[in-house]
């Protein structure tokens, strides 16, 4: 049915990531990569994470226990864009957005943001468990002469509106006018990438399409030690993480469980 | 009363009633316009350097604004309750206490969406939920609703504006409200259809949400459980509301205004609507439990962090649900005033109450396992601007006391 949005001979993605936890030394790379890439403001102090613009978010987590059996894990966490399934059809913040300013794409599975449409009432906010969206509590402003540096694929957002991470749908965009412009209908997985994936200098994330076999998200994803996080809710997301520690991978689907009792955060 | 000492501005108030002297009717709207001034600083403060002036989060989008929304709308629910009473089923001796109803819920309901004009980020795109509905969102559905039912309650509050002693004396508007009354019926049955749909669709905001395990819960059709607890929650306090700010007018004006068998009859339904609520209230907490634990969220989780503790649960469904029940059922309270108050408050505190956990503490629950709890408290900015349609509210109850005919027994009740 969903595939009904789109005409039969058109191509159609499924974007996501893998992320290997095991491989992540946590040094915010991605979030720096993020930041730059998508003009992301930021304030002078900008130490105060609950109202910081961050579209990746790299936590820290620990097992909770001393040395020598203390272990630590560091989850990068950008939106999960998900596609929902089953009962919960639809994306939890794409159904509740009352303006339609947030919606997922049949094309490519990413969920976007209309940030000249959303009037700021943080509905889908609540709705997101990964808390990926954030909101614009002030003007954006950077540091003089900073303004120049900005990217001019990526539309800054005013104040009084919700904005997320958008897979980088700048640089799809740009790779599918190349593919056009060489008449092609299929992207190359190398064609488009997202910026966290590009800066992540110990290669601990990739990104594809996880419907075309080959794709290297596509065998990724089928490791054993993948897991996505908060699998139980039922919203499907794209972002499959892997680790060998089984604590990790406990902490990743677990809702404050028994299973997670000892996974503190930093 | 001689004309010698009567107000100046006698010739306005109702026929056969009296009211205080102009000067003093003038000294409390000034001190009210002292709060209502820190109001405005709020809104403008809002709306001039955004919301970064409030205590809201990206842990916490939804705060005090939106619990009080939901709250002041559950609290208005009075008005088409009462109106569905009277007119719907019939109740004669209601019309004594219907105009006032309508009052206040002008009140509410204006404040809900005043509120909601300061908490949205881009105010100025408010009309965007209209123009670019998602028929999807419950916010979409209380939109529509809430808009067309404030219609329809400014319709209702009509007849009385036209009622004033002066304006009736033109023709034109003498027959408008003559007609208005005639068409009061059919007027209420389309706002008790549409508040139906508000009041469960503002309960349906939180459980719809299948990413929160602490709000969502299951239901019927596209509606879950918590649409038909909010209309029935409402059903059951907005009578309440009524009657406690119907006695604080009294004490106010320093005299009875509603006979006492009108404000029984209110209480004894709104008694035994909360104690059909609060059966299927306990029963929606059960199989919430279960639903929860379902998708790995052990209840104890969800009072693991203080300030949210299991006294939450006890005290809205025990403290502000059980005993005001119990007390509205007994007729000895009843005809008790200060019991009748006393009860009244604690099952409109209740309902607030309830407005708040599915609404701030849904928030609260972080979801991942490695998420942080974190608390959260309105700021002063936060407090003025909802406060501020309080004081509004008051100045409009007063004016509408002083000028137009809401209580049709005050003249009986009170022979000059």
């Amino acid at each position: 049915m969903k595939e009904a949005h789109h005409k039969a001979d058109e191509k159609t993605y499924k974007f996501g990531m893998v992320i290997d936890l095991d491989k992540c030394t946590g040094c915010g790379a991605c979030m720096v990569a993020c930041m730059a890439e998508n003009n992301l403001p930021f304030r002078k102090d900008n130490s105060d994470r609950l109202r910081s613009n961050l579209w990746m978010r790299v936590y820290k987590i620990s097992n909770g226990r001393s040395f020598p059996d203390l272990d630590i894990s560091f989850i990068p966490r950008p939106c999960q864009h998900c596609e929902g399934h089953g009962h919960h059809a639809a994306t939890p913040c794409v159904s509740v957005c009352p303006a339609t300013a947030t919606d997922y794409s049949h094309e490519t599975g990413i969920v976007s943001q209309v940030y000249t449409r959303c009037f700021g009432c943080r509905y889908c906010m609540a709705a997101c468990p990964y808390h990926v969206r954030v909101f614009n509590w002030w003007d954006p402003t950077w540091p003089k002469g900073m303004s120049k540096y900005l990217n001019p694929d990526v539309s800054v957002r005013m104040r009084g509106v919700v904005e997320k991470c958008s897979f980088c749908y700048h640089r799809y965009q740009r790779a599918k006018n190349k593919a056009y412009a060489e008449e092609r209908r299929e992207l190359h997985e190398d064609e488009y990438q997202t910026a966290c994936t590009q800066a992540c200098p110990a290669g601990a994330i990739t990104f594809g399409d996880l419907k075309n076999p080959e794709h290297k998200v596509y065998k990724l994803k089928k490791s054993p030690y993948a897991f996505r996080l908060l699998e139980k809710l039922g919203t499907n997301p794209k972002i499959y993480y892997v680790s060998t520690r089984d604590w990790v991978r406990k902490a990743g689907d677990v809702y404050l469980g028994k299973e997670g009792k000892d996974v503190t955060h930093a | 009363m001689d004309s010698a000492s009567a107000p100046f501005d006698s010739a306005l108030f109702p026929e056969g009633v009296k009211r205080c002297k102009f000067k003093w009717f003038l000294f409390w709207v000034a001190v009210l316009h002292g709060p209502i001034m820190v109001g405005v600083i709020g809104t403008l403060m809002c709306w001039g350097l955004a919301l970064n002036v409030t205590y809201l989060n990206n842990n916490y989008p939804f705060g005090l604004w939106i619990a009080a929304d939901l709250g002041i709308i559950a609290l208005g629910g009075g008005a088409f309750f009462t109106g569905f009473l009277r007119y719907v089923v019939n109740i004669e001796e209601l019309k004594n206490i219907v105009n006032y109803a309508v009052v206040i819920g002008v009140i509410c309901y204006a404040a809900a969406q005043g509120i909601l004009g300061i908490d949205i980020g881009q105010p100025l795109r408010g009309w965007f939920i209209f123009w670019h509905a998602n028929v999807h969102s419950m916010l979409t559905e209380v939109a529509f609703c809430i808009t067309c039912y404030f219609m329809v309650l400014c319709i209702e509050y009509l007849p009385l504006i036209l009622e004033n002693r002066q304006i009736n004396k033109l023709g034109f508007f003498h027959g408008l409200a003559h007609h208005l009354h005639g068409a009061m019926p059919t007027i209420a049955a389309v706002g008790v259809f549409l508040s139906f749909f508000h009041q469960g669709s503002l309960g349906g905001v939180p459980g719809v949400l299948y990413g929160r395990p602490f709000a969502f819960r299951e239901g019927f059709l596209v509606w879950p459980w918590t649409f038909f607890l909010a209309i029935l929650s409402a059903i059951a306090c907005g009578p309440c509301f009524t009657i406690l700010v119907t006695w604080f007018t009294e004490k106010c004006a320093g005299k009875q205004l509603v006979k006492k068998n009108v404000i029984d009859i209110l209480a004894k339904i709104s008694g035994r609507l909360l104690v059909l609520y609060l059966i299927l209230k306990i029963l929606d907490t059960i199989v919430w439990v279960g639903l929860a634990k379902g998708v790995g969220a052990p209840f104890s989780s969800f009072y693991a962090n203080q300030p949210y503790g299991y006294w939450v649960l006890i005290t809205e469904i025990g403290i502000l649900g059980i005993i005001p029940a119990m007390l509205l059922l007994s007729e000895r309270v009843r005809r008790n005033e200060a019991g009748l108050i006393i009860a009244c408050l604690l099952n409109c505190a209740g309902i607030f109450m309830n407005r708040w956990i599915i609404v701030v503490q849904t928030c609260a629950q972080p979801v991942m396992s490695f998420d942080k709890f974190v608390s959260y408290h309105p700021n002063w900015v936060e407090y003025a601007t909802t406060l501020v349609f309080v004081w509004v509210g008051a100045v409009v109850i007063m004016l509408s006391y002083r000028y137009l005919p809401i209580f049709p027994q005050e003249k009986e009740l009170n022979p000059l």
